[in-house]
């Protein structure tokens, strides 16, 4: 173990007027993680706040910038960062308290898509869906809603009303799914203003993804979706059969 | 204060919890149903489990073998009219997530795939990668979002029930965005709060599994059963404690000591199984119990190996090659990866055991209902019967979703035909606890909440682990009342409003203390071994049905300590029986022979 510095933004919106950066000691070896770092500050100081619970990246609740990049805090390690490290909220959300930040937002967009399946049949039975199937949206059902995505899209930054990587993926993830039957629902979120043609195709989404599922591949196929759909219902308002 | 009616409160939104929830959006859409989480739903515990959920499957399965093997594997202490309705529904379930859009794996014709598991006899479980908890987790989740019905009151933390003559009112919460105290009234309650791992050093769990639920129910007089039963899962990761899940051991992946032997032979469980050729409850698939037991007997035989100043022995994968790892345990080759750097197609990851699972809770009955009107609970933070000393794994996934429905449409049920109480009538006890509040916060001059926290669950590892005496007991417990004491005096040195993270934390710990209590007083009364409660005094090395086919009952008493009850097991059609593994157990042999 050695000591080394470390620098956490602080906020308590009951005292501060704006965010200020704070310098820590803390005590690190090869396997300590940033979300550990934060844990034996807050033993300094109990006043820290940030979230966190699996502690092995798949909770999706300790996202934070580490040196102005997203990340899970349980899934970086302070070994990769020998000079300095600085850790803030996630981007392009409001901070509600040190490493807290408002999610609101995010849920919102997420729930707006309709992110279940759509299909009426009633059955007692499980679908038939082969391996085959399933490889074409198991890839973006492997979301953890850790929101790293939209703290590194310019365009959510630019305008919070976009739907965003998450859940534009998930759309996809549901409409791409052979046992759903909800498309047809869920193609005007995705043809609508703050949908699909927001995006500009930067791809710091799927750079940042911490489970490799690719949003910035979801919205770009979910584009070629919604071409088509407008296409058809062109046709199909101007009568063309 | 903001007050709201509601017609049912849901505790806790991991996978019993919105299943429940779901289930009574379903009874009536008209119900007004409050999901109350300390956490967003999708973080909660249940996004953790990786292997897969069991229910009879294929055609060379049968109910009976479920049972069969849920019975024997809790050693005789399930309620077996509660295995037997659980297996019965278990198959229900798995479908009717499916129907929500789970991605199980598949096999090649389409039809749903399933895995081998530890102390199942037959291949049973269903799984989605190494990912099931997850994606059970986030398909209920996704489903709930399609029901008005269901209110969400996300990063909310409980701190009291509402109880009026053992009738059940609503709940006191903190919202933790903003330091308000709410009180949701509501005609019935269902606490899916989780379990209690975290009152142990080395374990498995989220932070946020600090036994809320069952310290809520024991502080209103509703018993905890069971509570000495905790499983320590064979193989978390040294340190961290994080998971690796037992479907590796069900790929075929295999137990090393420090010098390449498969000891797991040496205790009851071979003979040693070809590699690549895994068996149904022989070797690395026996029960979770006997293999942490075996590794404590490496251990002080001194074959275990070192990581970092821990003991350890190896999960060999190798064999199984990378592709087919990438394919079917792809979280583990990144857990590997990412906390102890190792490859598992090319070197054998270290493990030992850690805590994971609390075989005990607040008993209810197949209901899962409480001895308070109205008051309901299901998943770990409950005892509905199903695991009695030593639970199978993949059956609490299941657990979740058969009994998250029954509560559900139970407490829809009661909701409809119930009438709210005053609201005077738990005035005193709001204030009450508006006034303790008030009185947490201050200065600490030389104790801290970390420094009893860490003194609990150290004393928990050390005088409640996987082998037991009573003299490590009763100094257990001495330690666990010395630190309540301490615990009463400490303050909450945060006096913020806006996400006190510090007094949600100190209220866990009194939580956590209060579990502790009542693992410790369970284990100290049962003086025989059974499922995960081994004990090394004379004369109580063994299973002792005379005395012992019967589940502790521990109940708060007026002082604060916790007194024991009994009671007795239900046995439908499984009279005791020897709980053998490998080609010890004849039937094993046996049938595969037929």
């Amino acid at each position: 173990m050695t000591s080394r510095n470390i620098g956490i933004m602080r906020y308590n919106p009951e005292q501060d007027k704006k965010p200020h950066t704070e310098s820590y000691q803390v005590e690190a070896d090869d396997n300590t993680s940033v979300l550990d770092a934060l844990q034996q500050v807050q033993q300094q100081d109990p006043s820290l706040s940030f979230r966190w619970s699996c502690r092995m990246a798949i909770c999706g609740s300790c996202g934070v910038m580490v040196n102005s990049v997203p990340k899970l805090g349980c899934q970086t390690f302070l070994r990769d960062y020998p000079d300095s490290l600085v850790i803030s909220p996630l981007s392009n959300f409001a901070v509600e308290k040190d490493l807290i930040v408002d999610m609101e937002p995010f849920l919102e967009h997420l729930s707006a898509i309709k992110p279940w399946l759509i299909n009426s049949e009633q059955s007692t039975v499980p679908h038939v869906q082969t391996p085959q199937q399933l490889a074409r949206y198991q890839q973006f059902a492997n979301c953890i809603n850790c929101g790293l995505c939209y703290s590194a899209c310019p365009q959510f930054g630019l305008n919070p009303e976009f739907r965003g990587p998450a859940a534009l993926a998930l759309a996809h993830r549901y409409n791409l799914d052979s046992r759903d039957l909800g498309k047809a629902e869920r193609m005007p979120q995705l043809n609508a203003k703050d949908g699909v043609w927001t995006c500009t195709f930067v791809g710091f989404c799927s750079e940042v993804c911490p489970k490799k599922v690719d949003p910035a591949a979801a919205i770009n196929q979910g584009k070629v979706e919604s071409a088509k759909d407008m296409i058809l219902s062109v046709f199909k308002s101007s009568g063309v059969r | 204060m903001l007050q709201l009616d509601m017609d049912i409160i849901v505790v806790g939104g991991g996978g019993a919890g919105l299943r429940a929830a779901i289930a009574a959006a379903e009874v009536s859409p008209s119900i007004k149903i409050a999901l109350v989480s300390k956490v967003y739903p999708m973080r909660s515990h249940t996004v953790a489990a990786e292997g897969g959920a069991a229910a009879v499957t294929s055609d060379d399965d049968s109910l009976q073998s479920h049972f069969y093997d849920t019975v024997a594997g809790s050693d005789w202490l399930a309620d077996q009219n509660v295995v037997e309705f659980f297996v019965q529904h278990a198959y229900q379930e798995l479908v009717q997530l499916e129907r929500w859009g789970c991605p199980w794996s598949r096999k090649s014709d389409g039809t749903v795939q399933v895995r081998r598991f530890g102390g199942m006899k037959t291949e049973r479980t269903w799984f989605a990668a190494d990912k099931t908890g997850f994606h059970i987790l986030h398909t209920l989740f996704q489903t709930s979002l399609k029901y008005p019905a269901i209110k969400r009151f996300d990063e909310y933390f409980v701190l009291d029930l509402l109880v009026v003559e053992q009738q059940v009112a609503g709940v006191l919460a903190i919202r933790y965005s903003t330091g308000e105290l709410v009180q949701l009234r509501a005609k019935s309650v269902i606490l899916a709060t989780g379990g209690a791992g975290r009152v142990f050093h080395y374990n498995t769990n989220s932070g946020i599994v600090t036994g809320d639920g069952m310290a809520l129910a024991l502080r209103h007089g509703v018993a905890l059963r069971d509570m000495e039963f905790v499983q320590y899962h064979p193989t978390g990761l040294p340190g961290s404690g994080i998971l690796i899940t037992e479907a590796c051991r069900g790929e075929g992946g295999i137990l090393l000591n420090k010098d390449g032997y498969r000891y797991l032979q040496d205790y009851g469980l071979g003979p040693e199984t070809p590699l690549g050729e895994p068996r149904n409850k022989y070797m690395e698939l026996g029960p979770r119990d006997r293999l942490s037991q075996a590794f404590w007997q490496q251990q002080k035989l001194g074959l275990t190996g070192d990581y970092q100043g821990h003991a350890v022995v190896y999960l060999d994968l190798r064999h199984l090659g990378e592709k087919h790892l990438n394919e079917r345990l792809p979280l583990i080759c990144e857990l590997a990866k990412d906390y102890v750097n190792v490859d598992p197609a090319k070197t054998p990851i270290p493990i030992r055991p850690a805590v994971h699972y609390t075989m005990g809770g607040i008993m209810t009955n197949v209901d899962c209902e409480t001895s308070i009107n109205g008051l309901f609970a299901i998943g770990e933070c409950a005892s509905v019967g199903l695991h009695g000393a030593n639970r199978l794994g993949s059956n609490s996934l299941t657990e979740l979703l058969v009994f998250g429905k029954v509560a559900g449409e139970k407490a829809a049920g009661t909701a409809l035909q119930k009438n709210g109480i005053s609201h005077h009538a738990f005035a005193t006890q709001i204030a009450e606890q508006e006034a303790a509040l008030a009185a947490l916060h201050g200065h600490n001059s030389d104790d801290s909440l970390v420094a009893v926290r860490t003194g609990m669950t150290l004393a928990m590892e050390q005088g409640c682990g996987i082998y037991r005496d009573e003299e490590g007991m009763q100094r257990c417990l001495e330690q666990l009342h010395e630190l309540n004491t301490r615990y009463t005096q400490l303050k909450v040195v945060d006096h913020g409003k806006v996400y006190n993270s510090a007094l949600l934390q100190h209220l866990e710990l009194g939580f956590g203390l209060d579990v502790a209590m009542t693992i410790c007083s369970s284990a100290l009364a049962r003086t025989e071994s059974r499922g995960a409660h081994q004990r090394t005094d004379d004369g109580m090395g063994t299973r002792n049905d005379g005395e012992f086919l019967q589940h502790t009952v521990a109940v708060r008493q007026v002082d604060g300590s916790v007194g024991i009850h009994w009671q007795p097991v239900s046995v439908t059609s499984l009279p005791p029986g020897q709980r053998l593994y490998g080609d010890a157990n004849t039937s094993n042999t046996a049938e595969d022979k037929s």
